[in-house]
């Protein structure tokens, strides 16, 4: 097998002298793993812990093969029974009726929108990673868009429910889509609710399509490694409980079917790659076009709140700034719980990540100003009673200024500014967007904020719009509470599940942006020319950097070779 | 496809082709650049990753998928477009809020999503039908040491049908250009 090199880490843990993983190597205090350097002569490396090709494998099939962790069961069977409250409410909402919900005569939108809004702009942040960050050749994206993309899937399921249990009469939901009827009526295509309709379900197909398209080669390499082991030992490798089927030949049949046979041919690689770009290249108008939609139908009523131009980009901003934000809130544990995964997911990346809240949260805030700058400047009273008697002055306040008006949902608005302006603004400082708690905690109230973003615009502008004796509060009921944490535990769940039986990092493209995938990483040595070695034998690399890439050399510890790279087949028959 | 000379094994089987291993994605590049110079037709490249500039050494032209993309693309925005045009000026012209039943420009969000949807579809159709796949079975899947391709090996196949094939000849081909292993595949 290959040398590997062990550096003074390795060395001890091969050693017995400290344990094995990413946690035990010591962190410098000035750079963290090593990532959150600012010597601009060198990138920060993408790929920690002196990881082969073999052991990036060997990593994420692990969390698949041997499981997340003991934490995984207990996590999922209580996201789970979370989770059932969503069916169940949805059950009692459409056998009694939408009265249910705290919706009243001029409240008709209320949690059931904002929940709807809230969670198609979390999948946003997912297709910008996966998309946006892949046109601008961002390679840090490698290690964080499956986890990104798949939580898109699972938001946009969440979001999806929301429109399709308010329309009141359930089963009339599929005259949604222009499908012909005996009434001969058509849907409205210049409503914004129809595009709604066709933008969120082909934002769902089409990050859908993204993300198993970015899964073929991984579950290549599962059903491969499923089939090797099978070949290994015959007897004694586990079976599932009741039908007596080897786990692995399950894992052969499922991962292969869905990887459609992939041989990672380069012929094959290369119409992949391509067909990648050209749907990150759809993919990047259309997040644009999805979330400026869904802020249509707002912006083209005449409601004052929602009748502003500066509502589409304000809703993309706005949907990246909390898209990231659960991005962060999902991985960080994620990378506690696993921490194999601290050699993808670097501090770098965090902080990375932490800019991009910083920057759309700067754009969110510059939103709300306008908005209000907008209502002054237009001077229609209408629209300045929207935002400073709605939304703006609190009681105290307004004894104050002695109008004797408030804002009753002063507090959601306050709520709001604080979470996703105020909160962002500790991460100018480096110590404290390069620290993990902050950052877990500011993401946490960018989470709050975003919801309470929707709530404002949602249920504020409606609760007072023109006549006063129309006005009324909006209360939510148990149903509308126990909907919304329903489909919180429904996002998890599937998280969860995504965590156990998919590839939680896209394998080939970690592989490829590592230094040892370059073939000028190895130096011109003549085409390669003695290198006629016996088997399974191959040189490391010229350069440090553990072991090179063709022999698989075993990171330390982790030996798990069901066939043994060694084992005798004849070679070279012709 | 078909070459006249078929090669059996000693045991009987048909070969399929040789397929030599290469220690890393360096040697593979250079040994692909002397197969692609020996002139060899039927051969390919198998690594973990896609490897940059790969293409050129093994000297693959593009193809045509992202025109066809673009064709299927915009045909379908234009079908879209003609169908709400359709319904909501000639089927049943009926004017919505103040909207006058033939303007076009409301027609512009769901004629986008439309030509995205699929743009997309046949992205991953015509990768999947340009590559030959789904295909769940073939010679080399057979092979145990191909299988390790998937997490770190990279592999030079040259097949039986190629012209230029001699197993012998072929075998030294690789060896000479690196090769650490040469083996031979069954069909």
């Amino acid at each position: 097998m290959s040398v590997i090199r062990p550096d003074e880490t390795t060395a001890r843990e091969l050693a017995g002298m400290q344990p094995v993983g990413p946690s035990a190597r010591p962190l410098d205090p000035r750079t963290g793993d090593g990532t959150l350097t600012e010597d601009n002569t060198k990138r920060a490396p993408l790929v920690l812990g002196e990881r082969d090709f073999h052991s990036v494998t060997e990593t994420v099939c692990g969390y698949i093969e041997k499981g997340p962790g003991r934490w995984w069961l207990p996590a999922f069977i209580g996201a789970a029974q979370v989770a059932g409250l969503m069916p169940i409410m949805i059950i009692y909402l459409i056998i009694t009726g939408v009265g249910v919900w705290g919706l009243n005569n001029q409240i008709d939108w209320a949690w059931d929108i904002t929940n709807f809004v809230f969670w198609i702009g979390i999948g946003h942040a997912g297709t910008l990673i996966s998309a946006i960050l892949c046109l601008l050749k961002q390679k840090w994206r490698t290690s964080i868009n499956r986890a990104a993309e798949a939580m898109t899937i699972f938001a946009v399921i969440c979001a999806g429910t929301f429109p399709g249990i308010h329309v009141g009469r359930v089963w009339m939901s599929w005259m949604l889509f222009p499908i012909p009827n005996s009434n001969a009526i058509w849907s409205n295509f210049s409503s914004p609710l129809l595009w709604d309709v066709f933008a969120v379900s082909t934002y769902a197909t089409v990050s859908a399509l993204f993300w198993y398209m970015g899964m073929i080669p991984d579950f290549a390499t599962l059903r491969d490694r499923a089939a090797l082991r099978l070949l290994g030992d015959k007897d004694r490798a586990p079976r599932l409980p009741i039908v007596g089927v080897k786990v692995d030949q399950v894992r052969a049949m499922v991962y292969g079917l869905l990887s459609g046979g992939w041989r990672f041919s380069a012929r094959h690689w290369q119409n992949y790659e391509k067909a990648y770009l050209m749907l990150a290249g759809v993919s990047t108008p259309l997040v644009l076009s999805v979330h400026s939609i869904v802020s249509f139908d707002f912006a083209t009523s005449i409601l004052p709140g929602w009748h502003t131009t500066i509502f589409p980009p304000y809703f993309v901003a706005g949907a990246i700034f909390g898209g990231f934000a659960m991005v962060l809130l999902l991985l960080i544990p994620s990378r506690e719980l696993c921490p194999g995964m601290k050699d993808f997911i670097t501090r770098r990346h965090l902080e990375n990540m932490a800019k991009i809240i910083l920057l759309t949260g700067m754009m969110v805030g510059f939103a709300y100003f306008m908005e209000f700058f907008i209502a002054a400047y237009s001077a229609n009273k209408y629209e300045i009673d929207v935002f400073v008697y709605n939304r703006l002055m609190p009681p105290f306040a307004s004894e104050w200024f002695g109008t004797h008006r408030f804002a009753p949902y002063w507090w959601a608005y306050w709520a709001m500014i604080f979470c996703n302006v105020v909160t962002p603004q500790v991460f100018w400082f480096k110590k404290l967007r390069q620290n993990i708690g902050v950052i877990f905690t500011v993401a946490a109230f960018v989470t709050v904020g975003m919801w309470f973003e929707r709530f404002v615009i949602i249920v504020t502008s409606l609760h007072r719009a023109f006549l006063p004796g129309e006005w009324h509060m909006f209360f939510p009921t148990a149903v509308d509470i126990l909907t919304f944490v329903g489909s919180c535990g429904t996002f998890l769940t599937l998280y969860l599940l995504f965590m156990r039986f998919l590839p939680q990092f896209a394998m080939s493209e970690i592989k490829a942006v590592m230094p040892q995938a370059d073939p000028h990483y190895y130096g011109h040595r003549g085409g390669g020319q003695a290198h006629g070695h016996g088997d399974g034998q191959d040189h490391g690399p010229d350069h440090g950097g553990g072991g090179g890439g063709g022999g698989g050399g075993h990171a330390a510890g982790v030996k798990h070779d069901p066939a043994g790279p060694g084992s005798p087949t004849t070679g070279g028959a012709a | 496809m078909s070459s006249k000379r078929i090669y059996k094994t000693e045991a009987g089987a048909t070969v399929h082709g040789v397929m030599a291993e290469f220690a890393n994605p360096g040697d593979l590049y250079h040994a692909a650049e002397i197969v692609r110079d020996a002139g060899v037709r039927d051969w390919d490249v198998y690594s973990p990753f896609p490897i940059h500039g790969i293409e050129e050494a093994m000297g693959l032209k593009a193809n045509r998928l992202p025109l066809i993309v673009g064709v299927v693309g915009l045909t379908m925005a234009c079908v879209g477009f003609g169908f709400q045009y359709y319904v909501r000026a000639v089927e049943y012209p009926i004017v919505h809020q103040g909207k006058p039943p033939d303007s076009w420009q409301v027609l512009v969000p769901v004629t986008f999503e439309l030509g995205v949807l699929f743009t997309a579809f046949t992205c991953i159709l015509g990768m999947f039908i340009f590559n030959r796949l789904p295909m769940w079975h073939h010679p080399l899947l057979k092979k145990e040491r191909f299988l390790r391709t998937s997490d770190d090996r990279f592999i030079i196949a040259v097949e039986a049908s190629d012209p230029k094939f001699v197993p012998q000849e072929t075998r030294e081909m690789l060896l000479k250009a690196g090769a650490t292993r040469v083996e031979l595949v069954e069909e």
